[in-house]
């Protein structure tokens, strides 16, 4: 769900700030901000710990004898096996858990990108549009930011999945719009300070067109604020599929995701306990360290000094 | 805030413990019951979960035993007329509704007229169609009810005539379609009588309480004429969806009685709660349909193929748990009226799984499908754990024989709308027997009906064709005997399942908890269990 | 002040109503209806149920007609549940939903901001490193998986609360979903009190005071926190909203007679009236409390100097 690690009004603190500052400096500061990062233990923990995931998921399948989907009529609703290749178990098909997990985060990092992206392709541009005309078109747009801010998003997504049909398109679509909001306030505010600078008085006075503008000089200096966004809003995006998921309205057969199989483990926690305790270590361990890197990512790219 | 939380809760503390000592002395049921129900009102009911409310406040002329079978209760006895038409029932004397109306002819007579009223739009007005003028009535043609087959001869004798002779009629009359309606209230206050405010019956119970999204609470009803022998005062449907929660509170000791399981638990509910767990077959089948409009599905060896390669004896144990038994034929096991028939099983039936994944692979190859050009086929099915699984199970099932299968799936009400309008290739379907008797899944393969320029396909989602089937059908509505009625149908079936007008994958089982403290409950193939049968001790 | 708040009702109107009206469109325009079942309607049958329920008026119509029921308080009928009316249904629900959510969110925001403020105080200590863990936890599991464990560990095995249900008031009931509901919530508030503590600990207007030898951190903690609490503030208004959204779930879970539990069936089942009403609701409760939340930070911000 969007706001979940309350990143929100974290960023937006920080957009305030952004407004008021002069804008980033280039490289140097790119270096400073390693060098922080690298302090923080935690996060670059965070980073092995999110590279081995992906390394899991993507490459993993390589090495294991079962595919996800392929059925072990011998073996259904069995425990971790390690003859029979099954070294998590099978699900109630009778398909290998291993398989299954690593496709599942497959599924889950890619919608999580995927839907990080649109939602920072429509917040860049729209933020960025808001800022750069600023006056009445700046306010127009903000006050519905605003209020779109308050509206309960999930339902609107809820109902055009159910309506729509199961479209994997649809869904990474529909969760990137729920967290396009936050994205486009900081970007405003970045634009706003931007947009005094001399570079782009002089794009102006040079007869630059507002979108060349935009695009040519505005948006590159937005990387900071942008990946902190992306990092911290990829947990909320695998949240909200898992939610979906649990109300059956997410990914689809023979697909399946962190929050798909942790919604078939759940239930059946007593009995089946390795359906549950594969996907749940996969999913926390992975949300945990994203949100460490991007609060790491934050503190490093801070633009006040401490 | 926080001074009316401690309000509240010094509030609730005080009513819970005043509630305890009252609740002490009845025996109370709990029980799971599902869904929420949409209405309590008998014409307006579709769900087993309705079901279960209904029947225990209101009785027809017939009621169901422990068994379920077909007994007296309104009606305190019935003649038939000889060829089988005029059913002709006794009110018990002193039956009332629970104001002190005495239950008479006339609302039985208003009760059926409202089934049939087309304002009521009641969708299941059609089970009892048998009765002379039901249908026109329902759909317009006929307008004045006093036409209806169904007359008051007095107070205290109802008179149904029938269309044709119904081997099966007075099984449909213990359906909630054919209970009497309180007609002084409708009268009254019209479709507001299921209101708790309002709200009567002259059943074993009578509503007392409905929060929606919660439970509705039935006390017995001591005006009614058997109350001496209903030993549970008190019963308490609960809505709950979510199966896996409610087996936990089960567990918890908060439901007596559970109306459906998380099939994962099957296994684990047969060894941890020995002697609570009521799994038995019930008339229903759960089939595939194939849409015999497009090709290849118009070819019958295509669908045998498809047929052969299912390995229908693991579904029920393995892939689902409850050990659901394979079907091959149309007709359940158990179905009255079918005696001297016997249970339908393909040519095949004595080879191998191995075998006939063998020559339905060989089939297939002739048409030209192969590993590598494979058929290509669209699997629907409407969003369930269930339908998931075996729909998983079977597409690999299908790869053997080079076929590969996509999986879709869409919420019920998207699911079955597409049916209906032929937009699939196979689809998964199932049906619940409304009375026990062949016809009644028999005829869900007849041929459309002509209307108004288009063909109404009804039930018959495939569009299975055949004059010779459908005449077979149409010569045992007028056989009055039964043992030849039951042996046109049966080559009815054996015409239609040689064709694989669809497939049939298994048997649907009821799978019902029973607490150790409550008695009384039968497996029975209609799975209804009416309270008024069941004891509790504490 | 005033004038302050009545603008910010009135713009927040033409939204609900651009929102209502996308919902209804939405739905209808949907595959699928109300009385497609398992078995097909007798094509009479089915005329009559639509006419009974205006679905043969041209949409704009049938538009109109829900709008002005709407402004009258009449939700319409359902189109499920026959013996009620979906004002009724929302009538009962309602208060039940506020309650829980009500609950959660004052439990959760105190909790959470004791625990961020401690976090502050302790910045990188070990309190803080053990607070930050478990607010993240609480954060990153779904909250269908803690409501599950929860039912099972404290309500089938050591049966200290009930399982689920709501037997007409017990606080017991009460207890299992509240906390799923809480967790989260506790962790973003405490997150973001943490940060902006941290911030405010940082600044001159602190630094001067202690510097001063003001007293014991407690001192400080009193003079830290209002400035600290404003971004906490602004938060509470998006917070109650995603409250309500893991109501969603807990209800379901926990088989509670909220307005929850109906969103997700109706939506399933197509009914339309309900879940327009539905989500309706949920609309207002939020604008509504967004509207307070605005409010009360423009009475806090004036004693604010510094920012």
């Amino acid at each position: 769900m969007a706001g979940i690690t309350g990143k929100d009004q974290v960023l937006t603190n920080y957009a305030k700030q952004l407004e008021t500052l002069d804008a980033p400096k280039g490289r140097s500061l790119t270096q400073d901000a390693v060098r922080r990062l690298r302090r923080n233990k935690a996060a670059v923990l965070s980073i092995f710990v999110v590279l081995f995931i992906i390394l899991f998921a993507f490459v993993g399948p390589y090495f294991l004898p079962w595919t996800y989907d392929k059925i072990d009529w011998s073996g259904i609703r069995k425990p971790p096996n390690f003859e029979a290749g099954h070294y998590a178990g099978t699900d109630q098909n009778g398909r290998d858990m291993l398989a299954r997990i690593m496709q599942g985060t497959q599924m889950s990092l890619i919608v999580a990108m995927v839907a990080t992206l649109v939602s920072v392709i429509i917040g860049v541009i729209y933020g960025a549009v808001a800022g750069y005309f600023g006056g009445k078109v700046d306010a127009v747009m903000m006050r519905f930011v605003d209020i779109m801010y308050a509206l309960p998003y999930i339902l609107f997504v809820i109902i055009l999945v159910v309506i729509f049909g199961r479209n994997p398109v649809l869904l990474f679509v529909g969760i990137g719009c729920l967290e396009w909001l936050t994205m486009a306030r900081i970007v405003r505010g970045q634009t706003l300070s931007l947009k005094e600078r001399e570079f782009v008085e002089a794009a102006k006075a040079g007869g630059a067109k507002p979108w060349t503008i935009i695009m040519r000089h505005i948006v590159p200096n937005l990387t900071g604020p942008v990946v902190i966004y992306a990092t911290l809003t990829i947990p909320e995006i695998i949240l909200t599929e898992s939610f979906l998921s649990y109300l059956g309205l997410g990914v689809q057969e023979p697909q399946t995701s962190l929050g798909t199989l942790i919604s078939f483990g759940a239930p059946v926690a007593e009995t089946l306990p390795w359906m549950l305790i594969g996907p749940a270590v996969v999913l926390v361990s992975l949300l945990l360290c994203l949100t460490y890197i991007g609060d790491g990512l934050r503190d490093a790219l801070d633009p006040k000094d401490r | 805030m926080k001074f009316t939380q401690t309000l509240t809760a010094v509030a609730t503390a005080g009513a819970m413990a005043l509630l305890m000592s009252t609740a002490a002395s009845a025996v109370t049921l709990n029980m799971m019951n599902g869904s929420e129900p949409g209405s309590i009102d008998p014409h307006k009911a579709s769900g087993d979960w309705e079901n279960r409310i209904i029947g225990d406040y209101i009785e027809g002329l017939m009621a169901e035993d422990a068994n379920a079978e077909a007994i007296p209760g309104q009606a305190e006895s019935y003649t038939i007329s000889d060829d089988g038409l005029v059913y002709t029932f006794k009110l018990r004397d002193g039956i009332q509704w629970s104001d002190g109306e005495p239950v008479t002819a006339e609302d039985f007579v208003f009760a059926f007229q409202r089934l049939f009223n087309p304002a009521t739009a009641s969708e299941y007005a059609y089970l009892q169609f048998p009765i002379v003028n039901g249908s026109e009535i329902a759909d317009g043609s006929v307008t004045d009810f006093n036409e209806l087959g169904v007359k008051a001869l007095d107070d205290k004798t109802v008179e149904i005539t029938l269309e044709g002779p119904t081997p099966f009629f007075l099984q449909a009359l213990t359906h909630y379609t054919a209970y009497p309606v309180p007609k002084h209230l409708i009268d009254k206050v019209g479709d507001q009588w299921t209101n708790v405010d309002n709200i009567v019956s002259n059943g074993p119970y009578s509503i007392k309480e409905w929060v929606p999204g919660s439970y509705i609470k039935s006390v017995k009803s001591e005006t009614y004429w058997d109350a001496a022998k209903v030993q549970i005062d008190e019963v308490n449907y609960f809505v709950q969806d979510d199966l896996s929660a409610a087996l936990s509170r089960y567990r918890a000791g908060e439901y007596d009685i559970l109306t459906d399981i998380p099939s994962d638990q099957a296994e684990w509910i047969k060894t941890n709660l020995p002697g609570q767990d009521y799994f038995a077959p019930f008339l229903g089948i759960y089939y595939y349909v194939i849409n015999q409009e497009k090709p290849p599905f118009d070819n019958p060896d295509v669908r045998k193929a498809l047929s052969m390669a299912i390995n229908r004896d693991v579904i029920g144990p393995d892939v689902l748990g409850t050990g659901e038994l394979p079907m091959y034929g149309w007709v359940p096991e158990g179905t009255a009226n079918y005696e001297g028939v016997a249970v339908y099983q393909p040519e095949w039936i004595g080879l191998s799984y191995e075998e006939r994944v063998a020559e339905a692979k060989t089939i297939m190859e002739g048409l030209g499908y192969t590993a590598s050009t494979p058929l290509q086929v669209q699997l629907k099915y409407n969003t369930n754990d269930n339908h998931q699984r075996i729909a998983v199970a079977i597409s690999s099932m299908w790869e053997q024989i080079g076929v590969k299968t996509e999986l879709f799936n869409s919420e019920t009400a998207v699911h079955y709308d597409a049916l209906r309008v032929g937009d699939f290739q196979i689809g998964r379907a199932g049906w619940l027997l409304d009375y026990s008797d062949p016809s009644n899944t028999l005829d869900l393969l007849r041929t459309g009906i002509a209307q108004g320029g288009e063909t109404n396909w009804g039930n018959n989602y495939g569009r299975y064709s055949n004059p010779e089937f459908d005449s077979l059908m149409e010569q045992a509505t007028k056989e009055q005997d039964l043992a030849a009625r039951a042996a046109l149908l049966g080559q009815a079936e054996k015409l239609a399942m040689d064709e694989y007008a669809a497939i049939p994958i298994y048997n649907y089982i009821a799978q019902n908890v029973v607490a150790p403290s409550v008695t009384g409950f039968v497996n029975n193939a209609a799975d209804i269990h009416r309270t008024r049968w069941l004891t509790k001790t504490e | 002040m005033f004038g302050y708040a009545a603008r910010r009702v009135l713009s927040a109107l033409p939204v609900a109503l651009i929102a209502v009206t996308a919902c209804f469109f939405i739905l209808r325009l949907a595959p699928g209806g109300p009385f497609d079942g398992e078995r097909a309607l007798p094509p009479q049958t089915l005329a009559n149920l639509r006419a009974y329920y205006n679905l043969d008026l041209p949409l704009i119509q049938q538009y109109f007609i829900y709008v002005w029921g709407l402004v009258r308080g009449d939700f319409g009928p359902s189109m499920v549940y026959n013996d009620f009316t979906v004002s009724q249904m929302l009538a009962i629900g309602l208060p039940f939903t506020l309650m829980l959510g009500f609950t959660a969110f004052v439990i959760g925001t105190v909790v959470g901001l004791l625990a961020g403020s401690l976090s502050a105080l302790y910045q990188n200590k070990l309190p803080d490193y053990v607070l930050v863990l478990l607010v993240m936890i609480g954060l990153v599991v779904p909250n269908f998986l803690i409501g599950s464990i929860l039912q099972l560990v404290f309500g089938v095995y050591l049966g200290w609360f009930p399982a689920g249900g709501w037997q007409n008031g017990s606080i017991a009931h009460l207890v299992l979903p509240v906390t799923v509901l809480v967790l989260p919530h506790a962790g973003r508030t405490a997150r973001l009190m943490r940060g902006s503590m941290i911030e405010v600990l940082g600044t001159n207007y602190v630094r001067t005071a202690r510097s001063k030898g003001l007293g014991t951190r407690l001192i400080l903690a009193r003079h830290a926190i209002k400035p600290a609490l404003l971004p906490v503030v602004s938060y509470l208004g998006p917070g109650l909203s995603y409250l309500l959204t893991g109501s969603l779930v807990v209800e379901q879970i926990f088989a509670l007679p909220g307005i929850g539990r109906y969103f997700i069936s109706a939506a399933l089942n197509r009914d339309y009236g309900l879940v327009l009403g539905t989500t309706i609701l949920y609309m207002f409760i939020i604008l509504a409390v967004n509207l307070l939340v605005d409010i009360i930070y423009a009475w806090l911000d004036p004693k604010v100097r510094y920012n």
